[in-house]
């Protein structure tokens, strides 16, 4: 099940070339971008880890791009998004945040029931994924 | 088969007509930098001549590709060497808005960054900071000033290597996104090149800033008077070109940076002048007018006269 979480999330794969445009265009509206990965999947996982610092003054996409080379094969098999943040008094949130790299099989998620009392029963929902621990999670077969 | 077999594209879409090189240059806007480029520094015939030069390869490139007959961006890595005060900074700025204008770099920002910005100061920490700097510089001109503090040979276990290294890396590989300018003094320049032949070997120009000639130094002392808002009495024009000759002579002369020194002293001293007439009133002639006392009581001619007593 393919996982579907900030922008673009319902439009194909984003090319590199389209990543860096998005990025150019972040910049240019003074926004800090920054990457970060998770192997989490569950829709209320909002607080991914970060890959390196935060990039402020950059200029140049082709900047936020090498770093994102480098995530990306630190962890192939992770999700990896984009995020811009505004700095902007009052404004200081994401503006920006879109997943470019996500792993080659997402196995989905579990509908888990719990019994509550008289015949009441609780729904949640809980990734195949986080079965395994963390960081081992997408690397098996 | 039925099927119509395409004839195949011609190598050569626009036809091989005259292209108007008059068009590109006016559209590319470059001209104005190169006239600024003649009017505010004065001197440096061989970095205007080898800018000009850029300038033409980079037009006459653009001009090729419109062509489809790509040569790849040439390297641009260049050095600038040259005694202090010669006006290596402010090429190095100049530079950064030409190939921005010139379309070889997309944002045209300078980083001057030395070799505190790039060396760490334990293991593992160089390689961080140096991509850190790279990252910033993306885009732009890196501006590595006295570069060849770089690399201690007296010590080999110095971290100096290390950012070399991956600066290399990034040289090459990602030519397009970036040009790193080294700066430094010739001598030690030519060592530190000497003793990194790979180096020596990616950076295409070696740019040297030759010591400006008395009168050089004159034309841009009148450059900074006007961009002060100052001007010289004529007695004052002949004491300055006296006192540059004698401070030529003299132990750490740093060409126009001295001379930028020996201004800021003068106004300093025409401001206590007028200070000390205060009452009478003051026109705003004797404000903007630098007199030859100013000039005279500097350091530099009291050391001749004690020389000829």
């Amino acid at each position: 099940m393919r996982i579907t979480q900030g922008t673009f999330s319902f439009l194909p794969e984003l090319s590199d070339e389209q990543i860096s445009r998005q990025i150019e265009y972040s910049l240019e509206q003074g926004w800090a971008v920054s990457i970060e990965y998770t192997d989490d999947p569950h829709p209320r996982n909002t607080y991914w880890e970060m890959f390196g610092m935060p990039m402020f003054d950059i200029r140049d996409a082709a900047g936020i791009m090498g770093e994102l080379a480098s995530c990306r094969k630190t962890f192939p098999n992770h999700y990896i998004k984009v995020n811009a943040f505004d700095a902007t008094r009052g404004r200081e949130s994401l503006r920006l945040s879109f997943i470019v790299n996500r792993p080659p099989r997402e196995p989905g998620f579990a509908l888990v029931r719990q019994e509550g009392p008289g015949r009441a029963l609780r729904y949640t929902t809980r990734a195949y994924a986080a079965d395994r621990p963390e960081g081992e999670r997408y690397s098996g077969p | 088969m039925s099927a119509v077999i395409e004839p195949p594209p011609p190598a050569d879409p626009h036809g091989t007509g005259p292209l108007d090189l008059e068009a590109e240059y006016r559209h590319s806007q470059v001209a104005e930098v190169l006239d600024g480029l003649e009017r505010d520094l004065i001197g440096l015939v061989p970095v205007k001549s080898r800018i000009r030069d850029i300038a033409a390869l980079l037009l006459i490139d653009k001009l090729r590709s419109t062509l489809g007959l790509s040569a790849g961006a040439p390297a641009l890595h260049m050095s600038f060497t040259g005694n202090p005060g010669t006006g290596k900074t402010t090429v190095a700025l100049r530079m950064a808005e030409i190939l921005h204008r010139l379309g070889y770099v997309r944002k045209g920002h300078l980083v001057a960054v030395t070799r505190d910005d790039l060396v760490g100061q334990y293991i593992g920490h160089t390689a961080p900071k140096t991509r850190e700097v790279l990252k910033r510089a993306m885009g732009g001109v890196l501006f590595i000033d006295e570069a060849y503090y770089l690399y201690r040979p007296e010590n080999e276990r110095d971290y100096g290597q290390e950012a070399i290294e991956i600066l290399l890396q990034v040289m090459e590989n990602q030519r397009e996104d970036l040009v790193v300018i080294f700066a430094g003094y010739k001598q030690r320049m030519d060592t530190f090149f000497h003793s990194n032949p790979g180096l020596s070997s990616r950076v295409a120009h070696h740019i040297d800033f030759p010591d400006y000639s008395c009168d050089e130094l004159l034309a841009i002392a009148h450059l900074m008077l006007e961009q002060m808002h100052y001007r010289l009495s004529p007695d004052a024009d002949g004491a300055l070109r006296e006192y540059i000759e004698l401070r030529r002579g003299q132990p750490h002369f740093a060409n126009a940076r001295s001379i930028r020194n020996a201004l800021d002293r003068a106004r300093l001293r025409q401001a206590s002048r007028l200070f000390e007439r205060r009452g009478a009133p003051i026109s705003r002639d004797e404000l903007i007018t630098i007199e030859a006392a100013d000039i005279r009581a500097s350091r530099v001619f009291a050391e001749e006269r004690a020389h000829e007593r």
